[in-house]
């Protein structure tokens, strides 16, 4: 019996369930789109949204939950927290492609595509379609502005993206003080740095969707302005995503600190959680850099 | 009961057998059970992709306009693409990887068991959701696997919103797929494992795992991408806008050339295991295949705009794009001499799947090198869009991954089921599937050559006699797989065939025969096996 064991897990319901979830609610997101491109969007997709909705928080807190007791109750063999780490390191990894995605389609049309319309190059031919087009980024003046109005003006750099990216920097110290004190075993001082992080990211939020209203109600710019509007919310759109969902982490991580689950040695949770936020900051400081400054 | 993840209790847990019905494979953690379920989906959109070809052959048995109208050939074209790709070779390559991987490596299941019944579940309700596409107005996607722009965004069908959520969906499982492989070899290995001692097949899904996990985001991104510019208005694709529809060719083939990568590397650990067994030689250069594997993958990340060398892109790039895809060629002409190395003065015998595996290296190296003919930028000129290009990438997916895979089947299923498959009836299988492979797509370089164009349901009359000698073939073809369906039934569910060793061959190498029984038991390896 002093052969290490190994972790293998009784059969589960919240895979199927996952899956379910998960088509469920892309399904009845596709009908929606589809419905609202046709006409008139049907209950039974609005239904089935809910439905959907429910469902996957349903299984995502079972499931969590189910992982976060297994670990309370020491079944989790030190190789098995190995594989969690591995595991959101590489998640990480794959979310770090998706946005490399978005960034080359914001590289070559700023490099490539928009000066090749403008006429430049050994192929630019077509100046042939849109006569007097003139190319420059950032592109307001779309080549067709009938079709796609452009926009009025661009968001400044050093109004409120600057003010995001103190917000989103300060954040990533504050969890770290966080860190340091859920090390150091001071729970009230682990709970305020989580607090302030969990506020300074709603500050965030609050302040992208500012700033979204500002570029849509007087600057006009739009997914509908052409290339720059599309790239622009795009990443923002999608960054702004990933850190309401670190939000949510952090806010669990603020939950689960507050019922101790975590020890100065083993709290893999608050670490993943912590990774993503840094994730979701590197990447804004791109955004801030080439979306915004440059 | 369902809570309880055993670590340190009593042996009575780990004993537990399979559950009884449907709720077994509904809610299974087992590596085994997952990995047939795998093989079972993929054999099931073979037959479903396959049905799709024999309607894309029938039209084109003779020309003019036959049998179906040519959008709904064009919806033929498509999903049979699609299916083949994402339903057939990908989900039988992650099956074979859920079976092995934790046997080779001497580990007891996969690192994340309900991740992995996750990533397999979602599998059937993307293609169910893929496949009603069929169903809706409009008709299923017409524009080709590839789907450019604008035919999938501007010219698309209405279903088209249907099948970007059902390749999300697709997505989401191969990426939790793949980290959940990485972590079983990272994290797994029996001590004394060292990398360098891992088997082939291991060390070749590791670096597939590693390609999926980078350009499988980047497919979920240029979907999503087609998403916003067809109803949200944005002009990622559209030049009005100031997009392009080049573009998305660029992110497309980004995801697009790793991924054929991903359909064939862990074809080469197969072949690697096989052709060493029955040739009663160590392959030849297990160093240089790791090594060789690798650089194929770096490789990958660098060559995608080889696909698109007629679409006017810069004279530098049509340079550099051809001379990097020359270079792959160097890394596969190393894994085809170590093959053909290993075979050289070894004791030969030609069991099934060292037939398909030999039939492998012929024909896999055909592919190839059509290929490189595809790589030098001026000629591709001629080739580009023909049949030409239709011989070539089902030449490296049939007679390459698919016979691989066959080749894993009739190799390990005595090990998974304890029973011999029927040798004659294997040969039988082997013999038509060679020659129905090679009737099917040998012509098509001929015709392709001559300037037969893909994608299109009718052709100039001078092609009609080898596009009738293509159709015979595919029927050949097609049909000789359920002589497999019916050699793999009786084998398994019909219990016949004598009784496996647990050696099943004579000294094959590797930890699932030589440190289990055959049948392998419900759980294997509960305590790490020893590794000189």
């Amino acid at each position: 019996m002093n052969t290490p064991r190994y972790y293998v897990p009784a059969r589960s319901h919240w895979p199927i369930l996952g899956a379910f979830a998960v088509f469920l609610t892309l399904f009845s997101m596709a009908s929606i789109i589809h419905e609202s491109s046709q006409g008139e969007v049907s209950l039974f997709s609005v239904s089935m949204a809910v439905v959907a909705g429910f469902l996957m928080l349903y299984m995502l807190f079972g499931w969590f939950s189910e992982v976060v007791n297994e670990g309370l109750r020491g079944m989790n063999s030190e190789q098995l927290k190995r594989s969690f780490r591995i595991s959101m390191g590489w998640f990480i990894f794959s979310e770090v492609m998706f946005f490399a995605g978005f960034f080359g389609v914001l590289f070559y049309a700023r490099t490539f595509s928009v000066p090749w319309l403008g006429g430049e190059g050994a192929k630019g031919v077509s100046g042939m379609l849109w006569e007097g087009f003139n190319a420059h980024w950032p592109l307001l003046k779309t080549p067709d502005m009938t079709q796609f109005q452009g926009a009025m003006g661009l968001i400044d750099a050093w109004s409120l993206p600057f003010i995001n990216t103190v917000l989103l920097i300060t954040s990533s110290f504050t969890l770290t003080f966080a860190h340091h004190n859920l090390r150091s075993e001071n729970k009230q001082k682990t709970l305020f740095w989580l607090k302030v992080t969990l506020l300074l990211g709603v500050a965030f939020i609050f302040v992208q969707v500012a700033e979204y209203g500002h570029a849509i109600h007087e600057l006009n710019l739009t997914l509908n302005s052409g290339i720059y509007g599309s790239t622009f919310y795009m990443l923002t759109g999608f960054h702004g995503a990933h850190v309401t969902l670190g939000a949510i982490m952090i806010f669990v991580m603020y939950r689960r600190v507050d019922n101790g689950h975590f020890t100065p040695e083993d709290h893999f949770g608050f670490e993943a959680a912590a990774w993503y936020w840094h994730f979701v900051d590197v990447v804004w400081l791109m955004l801030f850099a080439f979306v915004y400054v440059f | 009961m369902s809570q309880e993840a055993v670590l340190g209790q009593e042996a009575e847990e780990h004993h537990h057998g399979p559950d009884k019905g449907i709720l077994r494979w509904v809610y299974t953690t087992n590596h085994k059970d997952i990995g047939t379920m795998y093989l079972l989906l993929a054999l099931g959109s073979l037959l479903i992709g396959g049905v799709m070809a024999f309607v894309i052959r029938a039209e084109l048995f003779q020309p003019g306009l036959q049998l179906v109208d040519p959008n709904f050939f064009n919806q033929m074209t498509t999903m049979h693409g699609l299916i083949m790709v994402f339903g057939a070779i990908m989900p039988a390559f992650v099956g074979l990887a859920n079976w092995l991987i934790p046997m080779m490596i001497g580990a007891p299941d996969m690192a994340l068991p309900r991740i992995n019944n996750w990533s397999f579940w979602l599998l059937p309700f993307a293609f169910t959701m893929l496949l009603s596409t069929l169903f809706m107005e409009g008709g299923a996607p017409n524009f080709g696997w590839t789907f450019y722009a604008p035919l999938s965004t501007t010219y698309a069908p209405p279903s088209v919103t249907f099948f970007i959520f059902a390749i999300h969906i697709m997505g989401i499982s191969s990426v939790m797929g793949a980290v959940n492989v990485i972590v079983t070899i990272f994290n797994m290995r029996a001590p004394g494992m060292t990398f360098m001692k891992m088997p082939l097949f291991v060390w070749t899904w590791l670096i597939t795992a590693f390609l999926l996990i980078a350009v499988m985001p980047v497919l979920a991104g240029v979907v999503t991408m087609m998403l916003m510019d067809i109803h949200f208005g944005a002009s990622f694709f559209n030049a009005a806008g100031g997009g392009d529809p080049v573009l998305f060719q660029h992110v497309f083939w980004f995801f697009g050339h790793p991924e054929v990568y991903i359909m064939i590397l862990p074809a080469f650990g197969i072949v690697s295991h096989i052709i060493s067994t029955f040739s009663r030689k160590p392959l030849f250069g297990y160093t240089s295949m790791v090594f060789a594997t690798s650089s194929i993958a770096i490789l990958s990340f660098i060559v995608w705009a080889h696909h698109m060398f007629t679409v006017g892109i810069p004279l530098v790039g049509e340079l550099f794009f051809m001379y990097s895809t020359m270079l792959i060629a160097v890394p596969t002409g190393v894994k085809v001499f170590n093959w053909v190395t290993t075979m050289f003065r070894g004791s030969m015998t030609f069991e099934t799947p060292m037939l398909f595996s030999i039939a492998f290296v012929v024909l896999f190296t055909i592919g190839g090198l059509s290929g490189l003919m595809l790589a030098i930028a001026p000629a591709d000129f001629q080739y580009h869009d023909t049949y030409f290009v239709v011989a070539h990438f089902h030449y490296v997916l049939v007679p390459g991954a698919l016979f691989s895979i066959l080749a894993a089947v009739y190799y390990w299923l005595p090990k998974w089921c304890g029973r011999m498959y029927n040798e004659s009836l294997g040969k039988w299988h082997f013999w038509l599937s060679f020659i129905g492979v090679n009737l099917t797509f040998f012509p098509m370089h001929f015709v392709g050559l001559a300037g037969m164009p893909r994608r299109i349901p009718d052709y100039a009359l001078q092609f009609a006699d080898f596009n009738a000698i293509v159709s015979v073939g595919a029927v050949l073809f097609g049909t000789s797989q359920l002589i497999f369906i019916y050699n793999v039934w009786r084998t398994t569910l019909g219990q016949k065939g004598i009784k496996a060793t647990d050696l099943v061959w004579e000294k094959p190498e590797g930890l699932e025969w030589t440190a289990l029984p055959s049948p392998v038991p419900y759980h294997t390896f509960q305590t790490p096996p020893k590794i000189d």
